[in-house]
């Protein structure tokens, strides 16, 4: 017999089952489903349903993260009947805007822990594998679903298994790691599988930042990422949480569909070019173009290593065009204030959002002008991701963005660094 | 039982930004809205000219990105039914599924037709009849084929906590 992949195990425990295998459809129960401002439009499908309440409050989060605080008439009425949802139906997890994005909120609040399995009404949901947990995106009905029944219906993905190796120079990120892969799998490559990683290099990275590479798998079409958790994870979550949880690891001998190796001890930052993540080079072919806004912020690389990395670059400088920097959560602008950080990022011209997505899906405070140009530390650059049609977005790491921010162009960290 | 399906054919990796824009999410909610805006960022003339019973054929990974459910309610209350693509992104599928529209994963279909060819659909004998050549319609899973015909996941829900009859 051979052994078991992450997500056969993870899903397997998720159903209650003694084994599963890729390939089967197994009825799962989450330990935790999440849902943002998209829930008003959940809450009147779950109305269509009959089902008289939600059957397990308790492991229910929203949050109010996607235009917060709200931009328009509309966004306030829609999050003015998401807190009355949350009242009436006793929500257990409930976090006001300006808390923070999802992904970031529930990590923080221990309501996800290594071995559990979490689903959110959001695509970026393959994120929570960066504590070792079986993260997925569903859509709004099934979100109505899994709160009216408690469960949900879920094929056992085949696996594809990463190995990162190297010690990445300084500058070069997780978020680089992360475009290379995508450079290499396509924005199809990791489509229905779960990506789980191996190596000798996540370790090393700090805890925060492994975040963005199950974060961003989503753009390989991932149903789910995992990283093993180590003891660094452990006293994380420890930190965080009381409740007992148990961690999953792959067996050695697990069946993988496809196995890649990535060495990145040579590699340099990455950059995704307009307008697919997966359009990927290294930041050589593209340095000097002219970018008229850089953004620093979102679920994929909002955290404190994300702003320090940022501060490093801009302490005594000046931007030459808009910076706007949105921490993903107010834990993460709390600390950023107590060290100093923030007054840094002031001192150089950013402009200080927040706690949210901020302008990653259009939708306010960061809206570029037709034609204008943005380098951006999110997970998508799709036409017209940012509100403007004709508005070309690039994707690059926290250093890149802040050294394209004050030389107005696309920039390599290390010449201002040196 | 055979339905002729004019096509509205497309390429790669067209995302759910394309096929609805983030924009709109938390402002649309009337069905007749949300259709209008159908495919807006890539094909301005298919919400106008979109016509109930047509097909959308498209390449490799149709509906990547977003999981936003309107991606796919933006085309059926346009008035499709049937998303013929090489494959599709993983949470849209589902999101096919559970609004009653049928998804078939067919890798050539898209390098065969154009914007207004016709196909024929036969689901009870699962093919699809094009410039005669005649593909199978891959199998779904009886959990999936049990939320198709009772119509999408929210009347699989009525029938379970109201006792409706399915559609």
């Amino acid at each position: 017999m051979t052994g078991r992949t992450f997500a056969e195990k993870a899903l397997a425990r998720a159903a209650g089952v003694p084994d599963a295998r890729a390939g089967d459809t197994l009825d799962v129960t989450p330990d935790l489903v999440f849902s943002h401002d998209n829930s008003a439009a959940i809450r009147r499908i779950f109305e269509q349903t009959g089902a008289p309440r939600i059957l397990h409050p308790e492991r229910v989060a929203i949050m109010l993260d996607h235009a917060v605080p709200a931009p328009t008439t509309r966004h306030a009425q829609n999050h003015a009947e998401i807190r009355e949802w949350v009242r009436e139906q006793a929500v257990a997890h409930f976090f006001e805007a300006g808390r923070g994005i999802c992904h970031q909120v529930i990590s923080e609040e221990g309501l996800v822990l290594p071995g559990e399995t979490v689903l959110g009404a959001d695509s970026h949901s393959t994120h929570a594998g960066w504590l070792g947990a079986f993260g997925a995106g569903v859509g709004r009905t099934e979100m109505a679903a899994l709160w009216a029944t408690g469960e949900i219906w879920l094929r056992v993905p085949e696996a594809i298994q990463i190995t990162v190796t190297g010690t990445p120079p300084p500058t070069v990120t997780a978020k680089d790691i992360s475009l290379r892969i995508l450079g290499e799998l396509g924005a199809d490559g990791g489509l229905y599988t779960s990506i789980e990683f191996a190596g000798n290099t996540i370790i090393t990275l700090p805890l925060d930042e492994r975040a963005t590479i199950p974060n961003m798998m989503a753009e390989a079409g991932a149903k789910n990422a995992y990283l093993p958790p180590d003891q660094v994870v452990f006293d994380y979550v420890q930190a965080r949480q009381t409740r007992v949880f148990s961690p999953i690891y792959p067996d050695p001998d697990a069946e993988y569909a496809q196995r890649y190796e990535f060495e990145v001890s040579g590699l340099e930052p990455q950059i995704a070019l307009p307008h697919q993540p997966d359009n990927v080079v290294p930041i050589s072919d593209v340095a000097g173009e002219v970018v008229h806004q850089a953004f620093l912020g979102t679920c994929t690389n909002g955290r404190i290593t994300d702003l320090r990395a940022a501060a490093e670059v801009l302490h005594g400088q000046h931007v030459q065009c808009r910076l706007i920097v949105i921490p993903a959560s107010a834990q993460i602008l709390q600390q950023a204030v107590q060290e100093g950080l923030i007054s840094i990022l002031l001192e150089a011209g950013a402009m200080i959002g927040t706690p949210g997505c901020g302008p990653c899906m259009g939708n306010h405070m960061g809206i570029p002008a037709p034609n204008e140009a943005t380098i951006s530390s999110a997970n998508r650059n799709y036409w017209g991701r940012m509100g403007t049609p004709s508005a070309p977005v690039y994707l690059g790491n926290p250093y890149v963005v802040a050294a394209s921010a004050v030389t107005g162009r696309i920039t390599d960290p290390r010449e201002l660094l040196a | 039982m055979t339905t002729h399906h004019r096509c509205w054919v497309y390429g790669d990796n067209v995302n759910t930004d394309m096929i609805f824009p983030g924009r709109h999410t938390y402002t649309l909610s009337v069905p007749e809205d949300i259709a209008a805006h159908a495919l807006e960022d890539l094909d301005t003339t298919f919400a106008a000219s979109v016509r109930p019973g047509d097909v959308i054929v498209a390449g490799w990974n149709w509906g990547c990105g977003s999981s936003r459910e309107q991606a796919v309610t933006a085309l059926k209350y346009a008035g499709i039914d049937v998303i013929i693509a090489a494959s599709f992104g993983r949470i849209y599928f589902r999101n096919c599924i559970n609004q009653g529209v049928l998804p078939i994963v067919c890798p050539e279909l898209h390098t065969l037709v154009n914007t207004g060819d016709r196909l024929a659909l036969d689901r009870r004998a699962g093919t699809i009849t094009a410039q005669e050549q005649i593909f199978a319609i891959p199998p779904l899973s009886p959990t999936v084929q049990a939320i198709l015909d009772a119509g999408g996941l929210l009347s699989l829900l009525q029938h379970r906590f109201k006792g409706d009859s399915y559609p």
